[in-house]
């Protein structure tokens, strides 16, 4: 697959739809990888036109802002609004909840003003259209699945439909968990807790969370955030639940939307 | 009733007022000694706020029974201050039931609902006494509340009950001694109330004058209660019932996953990117204020009259997940510690001693840096809050003061710091391979 790159679009003279803003965890992590790829050929398959920044995209500052490092946040917040602006951006698709928070809640204020959209919800708009063709018996049709909210799309953006809008197109059945929607239970990894250690408690969050996530019976806990996907397969692994058979499965829902196109 | 008593009844009332309106000037006073914050903007929305969540109590709707038993004490005492009115005009006219001849045959009535709604009262405070004692719920039990914030809980909940039940004994006794046809009572015949008449049976026995001095004394507790209980509010979590709606009101309106922005760093690290700007900007003076939140005064008004705000209800910290998982974190601590500080700072500033003097401070003395960093900004707090708080916008000033003032960070945090400075992720990885994701 070739990646089309904002610059060599622009040095063509032309100007993509959306840019598809990866995210750091979508570009070096190996798992979140996987999740980066399938949306890309989601955005082939449904004729988007679209770009990456490549090389010019830089942290969004959302973890060194939680942390407490505004300096540091204002400095990556300035030179992604500079490169952004300089391209001309109105339209930017994320798969990552805490990108698309900063880009869509904390990037205004500082001069930066995109359409900012979360890829279930770009997801379901395409479904919407009929632009993602899906396939017959797809891998997920009667499946039991269940729906993690991520806090940064659920809580702090209201993002409860989209992704399950998006789940139901695959003929899978839904099994919520207790704390669903506004009443989520964290993944254990926002506000910077990806990058350090779990403070001491009676537990891990992430354990607590697969925990309720595996008593719904499900075969795919469906995840929408690089993070909150990392704290559940780490979870999955340490129940035990990822190698015995039948293992379940921890997958972004453009992971499975993508194994699912026609 | 006699002049002496109208006097008495003045004198007390003007103390009381008094004594309230003192304490509530030295809290405002405490509260404005928070950072400024424009919170005047959009006031239509403002308004839903206030109109939803504190007077319809919307948030309190996400567990219906304990909602609707909520509704039903709020309701209570909003409605039957009505009669409060009328009791503290007759108390000041040296009249009694001033209100009947102007509303002729719906004054009945209206005492009959007030009665209705003081029995719901105390059957919604006794069910609210069993649950904080009998039930398993473990944000009402928490070792958090040990002392007097739980001591506070029952005392509100006794007192109101106390209220109720001499309003109600006032009732009775009137009623039956308008049976009897006896003395001044005889004039203000009102029939008996449904609710009260239950208490007949008990007082049946009693002599006239007996009665009519159960009738006096009722009336003057149950008045004089309510403005102890006014007294009492600014020393309780009970504040709640009058900061609610300013607190509503003021609710910050920007999007829930939106930090709020620190403008002079953002002016400095243009001026540090664009150097022209700087130039242009050198002559305006900086003003020089620390970084984050140390101590109370450090946070904004609405942090402290959040403070001022907070029930203890707890359902911020039971659906925290640092708390359910154990760690030391609890929205609500934060809360508790930020009004207990608030109160010793106005407490020094009443003695002449300001907050730097007293060597303590928010930070370390009332909240630990290890329950600042449990925090996993999920918003948790701040979406179940029933009237508008948000911890944490607290734990976050309070970790930028940590990382921006004392550099103090966990070692796997400096080294994040350093990666986005230097490579422009978290993880140390160049650029370049911002492009090699489709071959990997």
């Amino acid at each position: 697959m070739g990646i089309p790159i904002m610059s060599e679009w622009k040095a063509r003279g032309e100007m993509p739809d959306v840019l598809f803003w990866v995210g750091c965890a979508g570009s070096f992590d190996p798992r979140a990888r996987r999740v980066t790829k399938a949306l890309a050929g989601i955005l082939e398959h449904a004729g988007v036109s679209y770009a990456i920044l490549g090389r010019e995209e830089m942290c969004t500052g959302d973890p060194v802002r939680r942390a407490g490092n505004e300096f540091l946040f204002q400095m990556m917040a300035h030179q992604n609004i500079q490169t952004l602006d300089s391209y001309g951006v109105k339209r930017i698709v994320t798969a990552c909840p805490h990108c698309f928070n900063t880009l869509r809640n904390e990037y205004p204020e500082l001069g930066g003003h995109y359409e900012v959209l979360h890829h279930a919800e770009f997801l379901q708009q395409l479904l919407d259209e009929g632009r993602i063709l899906l396939r017959e018996g797809g891998p997920f049709q009667g499946r039991k699945v269940t729906y993690h909210d991520s806090c940064y799309l659920g809580r702090a953006n209201a993002i409860y439909e989209a992704p399950r809008k998006v789940l139901e197109a695959l003929d899978s059945s839904l099994a919520e968990m207790g704390r669903c929607r506004s009443r989520g239970l964290c993944c254990g990894a926002g506000g910077a807790q990806m990058f350090k250690e779990e403070e001491k408690g009676e537990r891990r969050i992430n354990q607590e969370r697969t925990d309720e996530a595996l008593a719904t019976g499900a075969a795919v806990v469906a995840a929408a955030c690089p993070f909150c996907n990392t704290m559940l397969t780490d979870g999955v692994k340490a129940a035990g639940r990822a190698e015995v058979a039948p293992p379940v499965e921890v997958l972004d829902i453009a992971e499975m939307i993508a194994a699912s196109l026609a | 009733m006699g002049l002496l008593q109208q006097i008495a009844f003045v004198l007390m009332s003007g103390i009381f007022i008094g004594c309230f309106a003192w304490s509530m000037k030295s809290i405002r006073r405490n509260i404005l000694l928070g950072r400024a914050e424009d919170l005047t903007d959009r006031k239509p929305e403002r308004l839903r706020n206030l109109l939803l969540q504190a007077f319809g109590q919307r948030k309190m709707f996400r567990n219906l029974w304990v909602a609707i038993l909520h509704l039903v004490i709020y309701v209570g005492f909003f409605i039957i201050n009505l009669e409060v009115l009328e009791i503290v005009l007759d108390g000041v006219l040296g009249t009694h039931r001033l209100f009947m001849p102007l509303l002729g045959p719906a004054y009945p009535w209206l005492i009959q609902a007030f009665e209705w709604l003081a029995a719901g009262v105390i059957v919604a405070c006794l069910f609210f006494l069993a649950r904080r004692n009998l039930w398993p719920v473990k944000r009402l039990q928490s070792a958090e509340l040990d002392g007097w914030p739980r001591k506070d809980a029952h005392w509100i909940l006794i007192v109101e009950i106390l209220l109720m039940g001499l309003f109600l004994t006032m009732n009775a006794s009137d009623t039956l001694l308008q049976s009897r046809g006896y003395g001044d009572y005889a004039q203000h015949t009102t029939g008996s109330f449904w609710v009260s008449s239950w208490l007949h049976p008990l007082l049946e026995g009693l002599s006239s004058t007996t009665l009519a001095g159960l009738e006096r004394s009722a009336w003057w507790l149950h008045i004089a209660g309510i403005f102890a209980f006014l007294n009492y509010l600014p020393r309780s979590k009970h504040l709640h019932i009058l900061l609610a709606f300013p607190n509503a009101w003021y609710v910050r309106l920007s999007p829930a996953g939106a930090m709020s922005n620190m403008s002079d760093v953002q002016q400095e690290v243009q001026y540090a990117l664009n150097p022209t700007l700087a130039a242009e900007a050198a002559a305006a003076p900086a003003v020089a204020q620390r970084f984050g939140a140390k101590d109370v005064t450090d946070l904004s008004w609405k942090n402290l009259m959040d403070a001022y705000s907070c029930t203890e209800c707890g359902r911020c910290t039971a659906a925290c997940p640092a708390s359910q998982t154990g760690k030391q974190l609890s929205p609500r601590r934060i809360m508790m510690a930020t009004r207990d500080r608030l109160e010793e700072v106005g407490a020094g500033i009443s003695r002449q001693v300001s907050p730097q003097e007293d060597g303590k401070s928010l930070l370390r003395d009332y909240i630990s840096e290890e329950a600042l960093r449990a925090c996993t900004t999920c918003n948790a707090c701040v979406t179940e809050c029933p009237v508008g708080i948000s911890p944490l916008d607290i734990i976050l000033q309070m970790r930028r003061y940590l990382v921006m003032e004392e550099g103090s960070a966990p070692s796997e945090w400096t080294m994040m710091f350093g990666n986005v400075e230097s490579s422009f992720a978290p993880w140390k990885i160049g650029s370049e391979e911002r492009e090699t994701w489709a071959n990997a």
